[in-house]
């Protein structure tokens, strides 16, 4: 039976945690293990991969898995590198916007094109958290962060459309307020053969929070207020966005191999 | 037989948010007076007969500091 | 994979099949000239020997994809030049902090920036050793043929798992592109990477003599905490203290700076008490090499010395050289490996030849040395 002490038990380490107090990302990770264990997976056949930020704090070194915390924004090529390699592991991806999407867009579309059975979990809170709060591709237009004090002049992109247009099997929106959805589909993804991209919109109370005087529930109460699982005009949209089957990298590239193997 | 449901809430792993006293939906749990180094309230369990062990406070905690008990007395 | 046998071949190709002789199983790269012929032999042969073979999407990403397939046992390679070289810094210091053993090859050509893509060049060879940013030691080999493409590329494996590293070959377009008889073995010597005992939990810190701990592979069970961030010797982060940041890094530059006797190698002849010694590396050791052959046909005591390690370095007996003979360096370079060379003979009686966008003739570089002997 799915507790949090056998939860914690088994795929937990490293706690109290340096997240700061109602951090998302200790949420996210809850709901990874509770989908890894509810998939039937045995811990040794799982890998996670992340790169530089909070979110990639998630997984290294508080997962009880075999994690690689890499370079900033890579995570998604080392994360193919690995999976190419050895297909019978369950490959995660976790990481924050800024990385996943930022400095690692070029990485994201093009796994989401090969379509490489990878499961990604970018947490998004709009923004670079760890370096201080500075904007981030996610970041609303006209926003104030810490590197646009006058308004953001910039303006930010759906990460969810463009994986979907890159060709992703499995494309999917959730906010940590949807614990129950977001762990079903992390369970979704790990049984998808093919990308599976999962977009969570996690909070950080320190960088994003406080500029508007919202600690992490808070800002919970906002995630549910302000997304719909129907197409809403005002409201942000949760649940899938791409259900599809296209030719899955790693396969082609076994199936070529083994097509040596007789001769 | 009946169960006895105990709370458990680990002080240490604990940085008072709050989230599992709003989202408990029987009100077990409320701010207790004490603060953590946060300057953060504790919960604790005023009415741990409400409790009905659905496990959204664990669900919800982002620390893995809560946890439901069931105890066969 | 070519059978056993003599074959006249590009250095390029002798390289991709030495690499699926001494065992890789995965390559992941992208097109660069004077480079791309590794790759794209290995996309047709290596999938017939069991290798995943990968064209990234970048030399970033291809660096990333080696590293994360060596972390499943696979011997892993990625070939590049100059550019792609360049980009691939970062992830090759992440190699070295999480002591991951791959290969990189490095066709070198004319730079810097974009250069002439098609033209033989050594200017990487600092870069090889400091192209990342922190404090660490690399191995970097230098083949001048191309059967030393061959015979340089297993080898280059070997020292990766042996100390499970990263190891650069530093070969350049002149040795690269150009067609030479080479000579397939039947076998060769095969080296794996250390592995676990049974109760071991440490896989990145030991005391064990030669520095190297053992390498487990993902999905072996360990629960591994791989992260380039400074750690202990279960792989915990730990970005604070000093004690965690002193023992690590000096153990990892002490891997290979404690083992270089074991690591380095160089070609020498009539060295001993020349009056000049001639010192060339990569394609333009080859005239060089011709030079010093006429210059004692001569009648001149001229001897000629060829690292085949770059780094470390022959320092040791570089230094013994610029004791009793002059030196001097021809490299296809301005910038290559004169400030190590000088270093290890001294500035008095070190002089240097250097040559950009071809090779000399053998003429070109005799008069040089007439020139020094002076």
């Amino acid at each position: 039976m799915i507790n949090a002490e056998m939860i914690k038990e088994k795929y937990v380490r490293n706690h109290p945690s340096p997240f700061c107090p109602g951090c998302g990302g200790g949420m996210v990770l809850n709901a990874m293990s509770r989908a890894v264990e509810k998939s039937g997976l045995e811990k040794e056949d799982v890998a996670a991969v992340s790169g530089i930020g909070c979110a990639a704090w998630i997984p290294s070194p508080h997962w009880r898995v075999d994690t690689l915390h890499t370079t900033h924004g890579r995570a998604v090529a080392f994360a193919s590198g690995i999976k190419i390699a050895n297909r019978d592991l369950e490959v995660m991806v976790v990481s924050g916007d800024g990385d996943c999407a930022g400095i690692g867009g070029n990485h994201l579309l093009h796994g989401a094109r090969n379509n490489i059975d990878l499961n990604v979990l970018m947490v998004n809170n709009g923004l670079y958290a760890m370096t201080g709060g500075q904007v981030a591709p996610t970041t609303e237009h006209g926003e104030e962060t810490l590197t646009t004090p006058h308004g953001n002049p910039s303006s930010s992109f759906e990460a969810a459309e463009v994986v979907k247009a890159a060709g992703a099997s499995h494309v999917a929106r959730w906010t940590t307020y949807h614990m129950d959805e977001l762990i079903e589909e992390v369970e979704k993804a790990i049984n998808t053969e093919g990308f599976s991209f999962i977009e969570v919109l996690a909070q950080c109370p320190t960088r994003k929070g406080k500029k508007e005087g919202m600690d992490g529930l808070d800002m919970l109460e906002w995630y549910k207020n302000n997304t719909s699982k129907e197409k809403d005009r005002d409201k942000l949209y949760v649940g899938t966005l791409a259900d599809i089957e296209r030719p899955e990298l790693t396969q082609e590239i076994y199936r070529q191999i083994e097509g040596f193997r007789g001769d | 037989m009946s169960e006895k449901i105990k709370i458990k809430i680990d002080r240490e792993f604990c940085k008072g948010c709050g989230i599992c006293i709003k989202y408990c939906p029987r009100d077990v749990l409320d701010e207790s007076d004490d603060l953590n180094q946060y300057d953060n309230h504790f919960p604790e369990v005023v009415r741990s007969e409400r409790c009905i062990s659905c496990r959204r406070c664990e669900l919800y905690c982002p620390d893995f500091a809560i946890e439901v008990k069931e105890e066969k007395e | 994979m070519m059978n056993p046998g003599e074959y006249f071949i590009e250095g390029n190709i002798a390289c991709a099949e030495a690499a699926m002789k001494a065992g890789v199983k995965f390559f992941g790269g992208y097109p660069i000239t004077p480079a791309s012929e590794i790759m794209n032999h290995l996309s047709d042969e290596l999938p017939k020997v069991g290798g995943r073979f990968v064209q990234m999407e970048d030399e970033i990403a291809s660096i990333a994809s080696v590293i994360g397939s060596s972390w499943t046992g696979l011997k892993s390679m990625t070939a590049t030049s100059g550019p792609g070289f360049s980009l691939m810094q970062e992830n090759l210091g992440y190699a070295v902090m999480t002591e991951t053993p791959c290969v990189i090859v490095n066709v070198q050509r004319a730079g810097p920036s974009t250069g002439q893509a098609t033209k033989p060049g050594t200017g990487d060879v600092m870069q090889s050793r400091f192209g990342s940013q922190g404090d660490y030691e690399i191995i970097a080999l230098s083949p001048n043929s191309a059967q030393e493409m061959f015979d340089q590329t297993v080898r280059a494996f070997n020292l990766a798992e042996r100390y499970r590293t990263p190891v650069v070959m530093l070969a350049d377009a002149g040795v690269g592109q150009m067609r030479e008889k080479v000579t397939i073995p039947g076998e060769v010597e095969v080296e794996e990477r250390k592995r676990p005992t049974s109760d071991e939990k440490e896989f990145f810190d030991t005391d064990d003599e030669d520095y190297v701990p053992p390498m487990p592979d993902f999905g072996d069970g360990y629960e591994l905490l791989v992260t380039g961030s400074t750690h202990l010797g279960d792989g915990t982060r730990d970005t604070a203290s000093f004690s965690a940041q002193d023992r690590l890094v000096r153990r990892l530059v002490a891997k290979i700076e404690e083992n270089r006797t074991e690591i380095e190698d160089w070609e020498e002849h009539h060295v001993e008490g020349a009056d000049l010694v001639v010192v060339s590396y990569g394609s333009m050791s080859r005239p060089a090499k011709g030079a010093v052959q006429k210059a004692r046909e001569d009648g001149k005591d001229v001897g000629f010395f060829r690292p085949k390690t770059m780094w470390p370095s022959p320092e040791k007996r570089l230094k013994e050289i610029g004791k009793n003979s002059k030196v001097l360096l021809v490299e296809l370079s301005l910038r290559g490996y004169r400030m190590e060379v000088e270093r290890c003979v001294g500035s008095e009686d070190f002089y240097v030849h250097d040559r950009l966008n071809s090779l000399p003739t053998i003429e070109e570089v005799h008069q040089k040395i007439e020139e020094v002997l002076r």
